[in-house]
């Protein structure tokens, strides 16, 4: 035989998969509701989602040609960061703001900590956390979705009462397509639900965390949100950044817990304090904390949810 | 039909289409043999030849008196031309080389040995460790050392292996639709020996023909059962298969017979069926040699000993330029260096890949998916073993249970980094075993 054979350790299969076609499915998934933001917030919308895609990416080329290592901007990874980033941001908010948060996401969450998979929080929440704590009045300057924007709340603020009482509350199917008030990604229920079924469906993401996450939400505010209100409860769950938390941040593998034990608690510790939060926190919306909280909890929850090995006796 | 199976595990694409409907031919006759003295698991055998020496078919050529061991035997007549080490496809062992003189004369002690209603259970486990017979499935784990737990583990049932779960390999497939009654026959022998009355046939649902095919063969069996598994990898792996045909778990770190249960593969049962019927030992087996690196895929009865190359020109030769030749199937099977080795025991096929689907896979990080941990079969954390074995932090590998990995290689597969994660595992094991062979 002229050529040399070449020699390793099985298996010698592998299954068709890659890190580029998980990113590009979840960036697949978040499609349907970026265009449902650009078409209920115009250019305000493509202009943040740009700005944190751009950033992002340039962050993850910069910060890998300095350190000397190999360029993976081709892996999608950084376009889903900046993507979420930029659901999480209200389309009002000037260009600056999604750079900068985009820059903290990579650089700071990220590529501090080891890169790609050993990030400990989620990035884009972690940025988000971050501009939310620094530029709170822009980061909160919600409008109307349409060509004549005005001033508006979120639906969350507009039910827990912390302001502009008196404003009607939108209709649950306003809330469903999204026609309301909120940061870009978040406000269209229906299509970030679709993006997520699709994901389960391409084997991305089990349905284990989101449906947990979104259950626990309505058990509690059906129970503790005064009156056992159904409609309450729906409002609940689709109103705020719950959809888009449960499916797509909550999700994230790097910060999550492996185990399909653990996965279950972290669900269930999101829903938790992502209903706390809302129900008796000075915030309307907790998902993003709740999250960070939960992810820093993730290692813990990894190593105390140890799957029983086949065949172990007790 | 409700289909058994384990839980955990993955789908790889089938690929036996090539060879799925394809009658098992006989090999062309050996020139020359190579038999390695050393097939099977446990001590490799001293040749009883000199070189010189004429021999016939079936002829005892190498044995041992060590237990976990089985003597080999000369699939040609002619004459003995070299006792050397050389290169087999488990390593280098030393070989008999016997040069065919074309006739095929058979030893005067191959004859039958009876019906298993006349012999006694103690008689037919000495044919069986005479006839060197070794586990078929590829692992080659002498029988007759399986057939002998020690008095205080009750054995309870046997668990025929037939789920062929390896992609491509359909030599099991093939066996199950022409020749059943041999499987059956010899299951009943080695029911006698253990004296049980309890059989368990497994077979994967994508192979329906080959479930009647044994449905069919056990109509009048009162205490054998057929199976029908679900179709996923790895489902012919030994405690998942008891798990799926019993529920019954066999404990971290124990044998199937812990739980009352021995697992044979149904290529074995057949050259039991085969040396009780004719007295002919395991001189020959039936290997699939198929992949996209072979002209002309086929099912084929080969003599032990005959060379890779001559097999593989015998299936139209390579397709291109090979890229990896595999003995056994592309989960657990072993790439080999070269094509100049002798088939063995275990060689339950050849295949041959093509340069594109042998390349190497770039390692990228590990994202911490969890896939690895959502179909590990053994319900270890192969990511967290993987990165401490990487580490050589072997001792903390231990601690997440290296040892009840099983290799199937599941994990490897699943991963959408390539990740070598089976390859780094079986690093850790070896070295966590060393470390306690030394200890001791």
């Amino acid at each position: 035989m002229d050529n040399r054979l070449i020699v390793s350790s099985s298996p010698h299969l592998r299954a068709d998969d890659s890190i580029n076609r998980i990113m590009r499915d979840v960036v697949i998934a978040l499609l349907p509701a970026t265009l449902a933001g650009i078409y209920f917030f115009r250019m305000g919308a493509v202009k943040v989602i740009l700005a944190a895609i751009i950033a992002a990416v340039v962050t993850e080329a910069v910060i890998q040609k300095v350190r000397k290592q190999p360029v993976t901007i081709n892996d999608w990874s950084a376009v889903v960061t900046g993507l979420l980033l930029a659901f999480n941001i209200p389309a009002t908010a000037p260009w600056w703001l999604p750079v900068i948060g985009s820059i903290f996401a990579i650089a700071i969450v990220k590529h501090t900590f080891g890169g790609l998979g050993h990030n400990f929080m989620n990035p884009a929440l972690a940025a988000r956390a971050m501009l939310l704590a620094s530029w709170p009045v822009p980061m909160t300057n919600w409008v109307t979705p349409g060509a004549d924007a005005v001033s508006t709340a979120t639906p969350l603020a507009l039910i827990s009462g912390t302001e502009a009482a008196g404003q009607a509350l939108p209709s649950m199917v306003d809330l469903l397509i999204g026609n309301v008030g909120g940061c870009i990604g978040e406000t269209s229920a229906i299509l970030l639900i679709l993006g997520g079924v699709y994901l389960i469906f391409r084997g991305v993401i089990t349905p284990r965390i989101p449906v947990i996450y979104i259950s626990t939400v309505a058990v509690l505010t059906f129970v503790l949100g005064g009156g056992f209100s159904l409609q309450y409860m729906i409002y609940q769950v689709l109103a705020g950044g719950l959809m888009l938390g449960a499916f797509y941040m909550a999700t994230d593998y790097a910060s999550s817990p492996v185990t399909p034990k653990g996965q279950v608690i972290y669900a269930l510790g999101c829903g938790i304090l992502t209903s706390i939060i809302r129900l008796y926190g000075g915030y309307p919306e907790g998902v993003s904390y709740s999250i960070l909280l939960m992810n820093v909890a993730a290692p813990l929850i990894d190593k105390y949810t140890s799957p029983r090995v086949f065949g172990e006796v007790k | 039909m409700g289909f058994l199976s384990f839980r955990g595990g993955v789908h790889p694409p089938h690929f036996k289409e090539a060879t799925t409907r394809l009658k098992v031919e006989k090999a062309k006759e050996p020139a020359v043999v190579t038999i390695p003295l050393q097939q099977h698991i446990g001590a490799p055998c001293e040749p009883i030849v000199k070189v010189g020496d004429q021999v016939k078919v079936g002829q005892k050529i190498g044995e041992t008196s060590a237990f976990v061991s089985t003597p080999v035997h000369s699939s040609v007549s002619g004459t003995v031309k070299q006792i050397a080490r050389m290169l087999t496809p488990t390593g280098e062992a030393v070989c008999i080389v016997i040069e065919s003189d074309g006739l095929n004369t058979v030893h005067e002690n191959v004859i039958p040995k009876g019906d298993i209603s006349n012999l006694s259970g103690k008689e037919i486990l000495s044919i069986i460790k005479d006839a060197g017979i070794v586990g078929m499935g590829g692992a080659a784990f002498p029988t007759h050392v399986k057939l002998s737990p020690p008095p205080e583990k009750k054995i309870e049932e046997i668990v025929l292996n037939g789920a062929e779960c390896e992609p491509y390999l359909t030599a099991d497939h093939r066996l199950m639709l022409e020749n059943p009654d041999d499987i059956i026959y010899g299951l009943k022998a080695m029911m006698k020996v253990l004296n049980v009355t309890k059989a368990y046939i497994g077979i994967e649902d994508n192979k329906p023909d080959a479930i009647e095919s044994m449905k069919r063969a056990v109509e009048k069996e009162s205490g054998i059962q057929v199976v029908g598994l679900h179709t996923k990898y790895p489902q012919g792996a030994e405690k998942q298969l008891i798990y799926a045909c019993t529920k019954k778990e066999v404990p971290s770190g124990g044998l199937p017979m812990d739980v009352g249960v021995v697992v044979n593969n149904v290529g074995t049962a057949a050259a039991i069926a085969n040396v009780i019927k004719t007295g002919m030992p395991l001189v020959e087996r039936i290997a699939t040699i198929t992949g996209k690196g072979i002209k002309d895929p086929k099912n084929l009865l080969i003599k032990i000993g005959t060379p890779f190359k001559e097999i593989i020109e015998q299936c139209g030769g390579y397709n291109g330029n090979p890229g990896k030749v595999i003995m056994g199937g592309p989960m657990m099977g072993l790439a080999q260096y070269t094509d100049e080795i002798p088939a063995i025991k275990g060689t339950s096929g050849i295949l041959v890949l093509s340069q594109e689907e042998a390349r190497l896979p770039e390692p990228k990080p590990c994202i911490r998916c969890g896939k690895c941990v959502e179909i590990c079969p053994a319900f270890i954390q192969p990511l967290y073993i993987s990165a401490y074995a990487l580490q050589n932090m072997h001792e903390t590998a231990e601690k997440y249970n290296a040892l009840d990995c099983i290799e199937c290689g599941s994990c490897s597969f699943i991963c959408p980094s390539k990740r070598p994660l089976l390859q780094s595992i079986r690093v850790s094991k070896r070295e966590i075993i060393a470390k306690k062979r030394k200890t001791k």
